[in-house]
């Protein structure tokens, strides 16, 4: 059992209702997490459409879950 | 001085070029990225841009420097919004200063290019017939 605060942007966040959380998992790593959450929540984007960071930094989705770790959810970028 | 940041707020963009000032450079290249008023079809009243912002100053810093290594460049500078933008207000300023134009044209196109593809900002547009929707493209 893990214990992470997740961050969520943009229509993730409007569809959690909120811009983070603290979640206790026993994920096995960040892409079961995601699902989870997704499952929670309701997301509509799959985990292939989206990117994953872990403490501010780009991780990998079969990164294990590291317990006081920020991760935040990264759905398709628009900027420019 | 970072070489990427983000603006909450509309910013001058003559200090900007004025911070690429150089006597070698015999070119300036300048992008500048604008709110218009349609999208796909549909007429657009304005934007909203989202930033995680750790990670897109982190990342933006990172296209700025790849620039610098892979383009025969003196300098660069990139700054994006966030926000509530009108139409017309500028969304993404980049400015590259270089001996010659082949390269500042060529290291512009890739910071805007990437920061479009790489750097964790979102838009929402507000469109004129009601409603607002996240580009998740």
């Amino acid at each position: 059992m893990a214990r992470v605060t997740v961050l969520y942007f943009a229509s993730l966040r409007d569809a959690a209702g909120v811009a983070g959380e603290t979640v206790d998992s026993a994920a096995t790593d960040l892409r079961a997490l995601y699902d989870a959450l997704r499952a929670r929540h309701g997301f509509a984007l799959p985990v292939d459409r989206l990117r994953v960071a872990v403490d501010g930094a780009f991780a990998r989705w079969d990164d294990a879950l590291a317990d006081g770790s920020e991760v935040a959810f990264i759905p398709p970028v628009s900027g420019g | 001085m970072p070489r990427f940041s983000l603006s909450p707020d509309p910013f001058d963009t003559a200090p900007l070029r004025e911070a690429l000032d150089d006597a070698r450079a015999g070119a300036f290249a300048g992008f500048e990225g604008r709110v218009r008023n349609h999208n796909d079809g549909r007429a657009v009243d304005g934007l909203h841009y989202e930033a995680y912002a750790a990670l897109a100053e982190a990342e933006g810093e990172r296209v700025v420097a790849e620039a610098l290594e892979r383009f025969d460049i003196l300098d660069a500078r990139c700054v994006h919004r966030t926000g509530d933008l009108a139409i017309g207000e500028i969304a993404v300023w980049v400015g590259v200063a270089a001996a010659h134009r082949d390269a500042a044209f060529a290291a512009c196109r890739y910071i805007i290019d990437e920061v479009k593809a790489r750097v964790p900002i979102w838009k929402r547009e507000r469109y004129a017939e009601g409603g607002e929707d996240w580009q998740h493209p």
